[in-house]
């Protein structure tokens, strides 16, 4: 699949800000005032930016609100719906803890459990495909899920949580990748089947429909990227999951602090690089690809 | 509405015939020409002329080789156009509603107004059928015509699919699987008509037609094989090559 930048921005950054904001609302004695402010601040700046990107890939970007309708059977829909409302629920639990040091703790559980359900449900948008062999798995939410728990426990300086759960989460993580890798051949499906013709022998493309690539090609016959895998995976999982709890037995917690988010958000971009970059479309195998 | 109906009246789709269809592209571009200026978008074209061209197009025509395990490989061409699925992913995963399976006839369309070009439902489309047209930002797919099938200016035998009415080996046939007696049914059952990728669980309305199964002679193994080991000068020649270092393959 191409690894669209806007998508990995969006997956990226607003898993991370829906982490926090996951953290902050069942904080049992929350920030009020400024610090209040200055985390809500980042955890709305990480949700609604990554949100942003999302839309940059649409054709008719302002149409999007159209995308709010279809929730009784599109992922997507959910998702939409599922971001708005963790958005309003928390934005009115911020507000009352920055400008009336007012703890509305049920308020704060159900932005909590909106804001998971918002990264559940963009998880659901890829798992729900079968058409992708390799995200089709519950592994999909559990690795998305892990990882958003985890960088928000980074975020917002609960290091013992942080610890456990970037462990969960980088276990999610080779899981999900080993089972990734002989996905598409247990699926089943292959030219064989994909032409009916696997039943009378062997079937090879012999020539193609079109004699440069097209939208299909360029959207879910990404190839190129598949080279350097291995290395990608090991970055990943060092910037995204080892680095980060070295950094937090460091003294100096406030910058080594930042560091370990940033070595963490590099490691989760990697690892959504390779989440698209790696993944095959079965179309491809009409090409002769994979 | 993105949710599928249980049933729909007709099922009208289309029969490919892979036994006789010679690959001439013909589908394509009367699909082209008859899209391209009527139901929705214009199907538009990048760089048409340059070295890499590429351009939106509902219908496309693969060719394999197909190998037996015994006897000689096979040509097989192999158009692909919308399935337009019982069970239709692409519908199901729509955000906005601008995909929908027609509960009278099952034509699976795209209402362009309200696509708002986010290219989920590619994704879940296993066979390639829909896509985004470059210049429109909106998807694109099969209508199976439905601005010729019910359309009372054309005369009778033009109220077909553009495909099915241009192809010129009469691989392609339209009608309606719902009437277990139509002709696209007939075929289905005469021939074994199959469907496409059925382990994905799309029920596709579109059903292929196998290649037959190849004449063969009883007298085959016993004919004299036409090469023969090289004799004379030749064969001197070809034994004294294969003493050389490298030797024979």
């Amino acid at each position: 699949m191409h690894p669209a930048p806007s998508v990995i921005v969006f997956t990226t950054f607003s898993g991370l800000g829906f982490g926090l904001l996951f953290w902050l609302g069942i904080d049992p004695s929350p920030p009020t005032g400024w610090v209040a402010f200055a985390f809500f601040a980042i955890a709305y700046a990480l949700s609604v930016g990554g949100l942003l990107a999302s839309t940059f890939h649409l054709g008719h970007p302002e149409r999007a609100m159209k995308a709010l309708t279809q929730w009784r059977t599109s992922w997507l829909s959910r998702e939409g719906l599922c971001a708005i409302a963790a958005l309003l629920v928390i934005g009115l639990f911020a507000a009352l803890l920055i400008f009336f040091g007012i703890h509305a703790a049920p308020l704060g559980w159900l932005g909590a459990l909106l804001s998971l359900g918002t990264v559940f449900t963009t998880s659901m948008i890829y798992t729900q495909l079968k058409t992708v062999p390799r995200w089709n798995t519950p592994l999909t939410p559990a690795l998305f899920l892990s990882i958003s728990l985890a960088g928000g426990a980074l975020l917002s300086g609960r290091v013992t949580e942080a610890y456990s759960l970037l462990f969960i989460a980088g276990l999610f993580q080779i899981a999900w990748w080993r089972r990734g890798d002989t996905a598409l051949r247990n699926s089943g499906t292959t030219l064989g089947t994909a032409t009916g013709l696997g039943t009378t022998g062997t079937v090879r493309s012999f020539s193609p429909p079109h004699t440069s690539p097209n939208y299909l090609m360029k959207e879910m016959v990404f190839v190129v990227g598949r080279k350097h895998t291995d290395k990608l995976r090991l970055f990943a999982l060092l910037l995204g999951f080892v680095v980060p709890p070295i950094l937090l037995a460091l003294p100096m917690p406030h910058l080594f602090g930042a560091l370990a988010v940033l070595s963490h958000i590099a490691g989760i971009a990697i690892s959504r690089w390779l989440f698209f970059a790696q993944s095959e479309h079965v179309v491809g195998l009409y090409y002769g690809a994979r | 509405m993105t949710e599928l109906p249980t049933s729909t009246t007709r099922k009208l789709g289309l029969v490919i015939d892979l036994d006789t269809c010679v690959g001439c592209h013909a589908c394509v571009i009367s699909c082209k020409g008859w899209n391209t200026e009527n139901y929705g978008a214009p199907l538009s074209d990048q760089n048409p002329y340059g070295d890499e061209p590429m351009g939106t197009f509902l219908n496309r025509v693969h060719t394999y080789e197909v190998t037996p395990e015994d006897g000689p490989a096979q040509t097989v061409h192999f158009p692909k156009s919308c399935l337009h699925c019982e069970n239709a992913p692409c519908v199901t995963v729509c955000p906005t509603g601008a995909s929908y399976k027609r509960i009278e006839d099952g034509i699976v369309l795209v209402n362009e107004q309200d696509c708002i070009g986010c290219g989920l439902c590619a994704w879940a489309c296993p066979y390639g059928a829909r896509e985004m047209d470059q210049a429109e930002g909106v998807m694109k797919k099969c209508t199976l015509c439905v601005d010729r099938i019910y359309n009372e200016n054309l005369s009778e035998e033009d109220r077909e699919p553009a495909c099915v009415r241009t192809c010129p080996a009469g691989a392609r046939h339209f009608g309606d699987f719902a009437d277990p007696d139509s002709n696209v049914s007939r075929l289905t059952k005469e021939r074994n008509g199959i469907d496409l990728m059925p382990e994905m669980g799309t029920a596709p309305v579109n059903k292929y037609l196998p290649p037959r199964p190849r004449d063969a002679s009883p007298l085959t193994p016993f004919l004299a094989p036409v090469a023969d080991e090289p004799v004379g000068f030749l064969g001197w020649l070809d034994r004294q090559l294969d003493k050389l270092p490298g030797g024979s393959d």
